[in-house]
């Protein structure tokens, strides 16, 4: 989309469509020529396996909604018509099911690979923010989506989720109650609730496929980053992305299917919850309230704060602070690889959300609480303290001159030398 | 120079193969995806109902249902089935009994398209062979045609009393399911 | 940058000492997990044993329990118990639990003595209990609501516990050794663990010991029993085999596309080896071409 366009039109036939609607050469450019870093490791290949994620819970979306009755007597029963009785059914609704965990799984990755190497930093600020949108919207999607089978677990997440509305009471009494009741069509989560889920969970995915297209037009406007942080400066950096970086792609894609298809094939009930399979029942309130695994950090977040409208600020701010973080972090290089100080915050803060994933499935009672609470503070301080405060006072470690230096492991030897104002001596101060 | 040759063979041939097991996969992977919008097992179980004639005088008729569609069970009187016999088959528009007992092959005589010993009993599926409208001549109150079986208000198909199109746009005779009397007087249909 | 080492020593420090007490008012019991022939990766139902279970339901669970969501088909379909068509028509025709069938051509509901109308159970026809709805089963059991067992063995679990770092080990095992049997396995427990409640223990009226229950306590009564023992068509049958035949039975019932399932997967995952070793070659082919 950048540059200058290398697409030949091979026929006349290709000529003429190219002159009138030029789709080719635009799919050409970002997808066959586009250039590539040539030193991208296989983190970078979660891009691409994202975009096969929607495009598989689309497909199979669309199909479980051709059988599915979103209906508050026949949701649950239609779910196990679906399993038992429709063609393939066995095969397709776990597909859905854990193809919605492996889906949250690779956003992760992504989303971790894009801390690591500093992929908000700028230029890429917009792409950066554009995949927090994602990342919300496909939030909203799995919970509504949780809710569709009608089982205990559907019903009480959707009430106990849709209940944080009502905090706002806090703020204007009266006004959290009616959000909530609106949000239900009701007074309580009910059959009016399950029918709009259904249709926003048919719609979201939609958008989200909108929001997608933004983001891989903002990469192709920046251009990807790199391990190194470093960008494009000389042809030599980077390879077309056809058929390099494409081989690439697709191989991993295939491994991230190999623990996709175990869970589909072996596994298919191990990432939800047993009680989801007893049908809803507005009476009796599980033991347990647990949400699908991709939750269970915020859900910690949530239940560390002692007051109800604090707890949901405090989950809602740890989504939406990633919006900022490409200015919280004051560092002028990108990659952890040559942050000594930094890095070690990055693997503190893995930790930090695993261990709140950890604590979001444990009941909410001592010691989870007190470790809860020290973590979402660790969570916190990684954004508002590490992030600023590390950027200004670490020494960054000596940076390579290009991205071919950097594979080659001397400066280009093969590719020419890169002009000598374009330097990328490592930022000291 | 040979190696040369022989590596861009190697690599061709590994990078085909890789391409060609991946696009076998995405391929084989249409197929249930296509399966299932066939007819589920629940919908492939509801196949067969009894149906009880004791109500049905001669000259009457009733519809039921059977896998969602109207099934027409006329009782003929002696006239309508004398007439229904009398048919010249080669002069039909639709020579094949369209029995779903019998091969396609079988002429569409009268005989063959009811069942030995209980001709009075004509038993169709209700759908119009043109574009899949009900034809009307259940009800005494219907327009049964020119040629007094159905006739079908949509498009001007002309029924006999054997239910075989003899005018208008309908290509085939009115589908006789597979069905068996139970008893004298009852019937089970699929 | 000291805020920073100390914060990130505070989280590994946090890591290090990070040890979950058991919550002493939990339930706990150690499930033993049992060998199923459809469990791992190249498990498959037992035919006879489903054959069996469905006996033991039929005799004995059938008296309280519906199995609503299968249907009498689905007991002559591959992968499941198999029986001959013949024999289950004729069992669906007998079946005590009729489903209803009014309203009939006089718009009748019931006949003149006030019953409802029913009709012989058709293959087509699920497999249901002796209650027309909760409220009549509540009735009929002193409050308590006999569950519809037909996704039983998905809806029970047998939960891994421990500490944090036990936890894990646990769900690794499971994962590692593609382990979904909870279900059947928590059912078999409950079975084979009806004890007298130990002394000082208050068991609540109407209620019988469990030690495999949470709680301990559960309103259903010991369903089988050493002394009370199903002897199958061969005249034979331990108590251990009818708690093992029927957990088998109702873990098919909840996942009756199990054998085609794995079948499957196997050539699947099989594929996808072979397809990423072909993969990785051509990728390695491809970037050959270019220093890397």
């Amino acid at each position: 989309m950048s540059g200058h366009s290398t697409y030949e039109p091979k026929s006349n036939v290709s000529k003429w469509f190219d002159e009138r609607l030029p789709v080719v050469r635009l799919m050409h450019d970002s997808f066959v020529a586009f250039p590539t870093p040539r030193n991208l490791n296989y983190l970078w290949t979660f891009g691409g396996i994202l975009v096969f994620c929607l495009v598989a819970q689309l497909v199979t979306g669309i199909i479980l909604a051709m059988h599915y009755v979103p209906n508050d007597q026949m949701a649950f029963n239609s779910v196990q018509h679906i399993k038992r009785d429709v063609n393939y059914g066995w095969l397709i609704q776990p597909m859905h099911a854990v193809g919605a965990s492996m889906f949250f799984l690779a956003v992760y990755i992504h989303i971790f690979r894009g801390l690591y190497y500093g992929s908000y930093k700028a230029p890429r600020e917009v792409l950066w923010i554009l995949g927090v949108f994602i990342l919300l919207a496909m939030m909203a999607t799995g919970f509504l989506g949780y809710t569709l089978p009608w089982g205990q677990m559907s019903f009480w997440g959707a009430t106990v989720i849709t209940n944080l509305f009502s905090s706002l009471d806090g703020v204007i009494p009266g006004l959290g109650t009616a959000i909530v009741t609106w949000l239900w069509g009701g007074f309580s989560v009910g059959n009016a609730t399950l029918n709009r889920f259904f249709s926003l969970h048919y719609l979201l995915p939609f958008v989200i496929f909108g929001l997608v297209i933004l983001h891989v037009w903002a990469l192709h406007v920046a251009g990807q980053n790199n391990p190194t942080g470093l960008e494009i400066k000389q042809p030599a950096d980077a390879v077309p992305m056809y058929p390099y970086a494409v081989t690439k792609d697709v191989f991993g894609m295939f491994v991230f299917l190999i623990p996709f298809a175990y869970f589909v094939f072996f596994m298919p009930d191990w990432l939800g919850h047993a009680d989801n399979y007893t049908p809803a029942d507005p009476l009796v309130t599980p033991p347990h309230i647990v949400p699908e695994w991709y939750f269970l950090p915020f859900y910690a977040i949530l239940r560390a704060i002692p007051s109800k409208l604090g707890g949901v600020i405090a989950m809602v701010s740890a989504i939406v602070i990633l919006v900022f973080v490409p200015w919280l972090d004051t560092s002028r290089v990108r990659s952890c690889k040559y942050r000594p100080i930094f890095k070690w915050c990055f693997w503190a803060f893995a930790f930090t959300c695993l261990a709140l994933g950890y604590l979001g499935a444990m009941p909410a009672e001592e010691p989870y609480i007190t470790w809860a609470r020290i973590f979402t503070f660790l969570y916190f301080a990684f954004f508002l303290l590490a992030m600023p405060i590390v950027g200004i006072l670490e020494t960054p470690s000596k940076l390579p001159r290009s991205i071919m230096e950097s594979v080659l492991g001397k400066p280009g030897s093969t590719g020419g030398h890169m002009p000598a104002g374009a330097s990328a001596a490592p930022e000291k101060r | 120079m040979s190696a040369d040759v022989e590596d861009t063979h190697k690599r061709d041939f590994l990078v085909l193969a890789g391409n060609t097991f991946a696009a076998i996969g995405g391929a084989s992977l249409l197929w249930p995806f296509v399966q299932q919008m066939n007819p589920d097992a629940s919908a492939l179980a509801l196949a067969s109902i009894e149906v009880d004639l004791t109500p049905v005088k001669p000259g009457q008729a009733i519809t039921v249902m059977w896998r969602g569609k109207p099934v027409f069970i006329r009782n003929r009187n002696a006239d309508e089935i004398k007439q229904a016999q009398a048919v010249d088959v080669k002069a039909l528009v639709d020579t094949s009994a369209r029995n779903d007992a019998l091969p396609d092959a079988t002429p569409a005589l009268d005989e063959d398209r009811v069942k030995k010993g209980k001709e009075n009993w004509l038993v169709l599926v209700g759908v119009c062979t043109h574009l899949g409208c009900i034809p009307k001549g259940q009800s005494i109150a219907d327009s049964r045609g020119d040629f007094g079986g159905w006739f079908c208000p949509c498009h001007g198909s002309h029924y006999d009393t054997s239910g075989r199109i003899r005018k208008g746009p309908a290509p085939r005779n009115l589908e006789v399911p597979v069905y068996s009397f139970v008893s004298d007087t009852k019937i089970k249909i699929g | 940058m000291k805020i920073i080492s100390s914060l990130a020593a505070a989280a590994a420090l946090a890591a290090a000492v990070l040890v979950v007490p058991v919550h002493a008012e939990e339930h706990h019991f150690e499930y033993e997990r049992q060998k199923w022939t459809f469990g791992g990766f190249w498990g498959q139902y037992d035919k006879d044993q489903l054959q069996r279970g469905f006996q033991i339901y039929q005799q004995v669970c059938a008296n309280c329990h519906g199995l609503s969501r299968v249907n009498f088909r689905n007991l002559v379909q591959k992968g499941g118990p198999e029986f001959p068509e013949a024999s289950v028509k004729e069992l669906a025709a007998n079946w005590p639990n009729k489903p209803l069938a009014g309203p009939n051509d006089d718009g009748a509901i019931a006949d003149k003595k006030g019953n409802l109308l029913t009709r012989p159970a058709l293959l087509s026809d699920p497999i249901l209990g002796p209650y027309r709805n909760d409220k009549e089963a509540k009735a009929a059991q002193n409050g308590a609501l006999p569950p519809d067992l037909s996704v039983i063995a998905k809806a029970r679990d047998v939960h891994n516990d421990g500490i944090w770092y036990v936890h894990f080990a646990k769900m690794g095992r499971d994962v590692f050794n593609g382990y979904q049997e909870g279900g059947p396995d928590y059912i078999f427990n409950l079975l084979t663990n009806y004890a007298e409640p130990p002394a000082g223990f208050k068991l609540g009226d109407g209620l019988n010991y469990n030690k495999a229950f949470p709680g301990n306590q559960i309103a259903m009564v010991p369903p089988l029993s050493a002394d009370n023992v199903i002897k199958y068509a061969d005249g034979k049958g331990t108590f251990e085999e009818n708690a093992h035949d029927i957990s088998a039975f109702l873990a098919w019932a909840a996942d009756p596309a199990l054998n085609e399932r794995k079948a499957m997967g196997w050539q699947v995952m099989l594929y996808l080896l072979i397809t990423c070793v072909l993969l990785y070659a051509g990728k390695k082919q491809v970037w050959n071409r270019i220093p890397h």
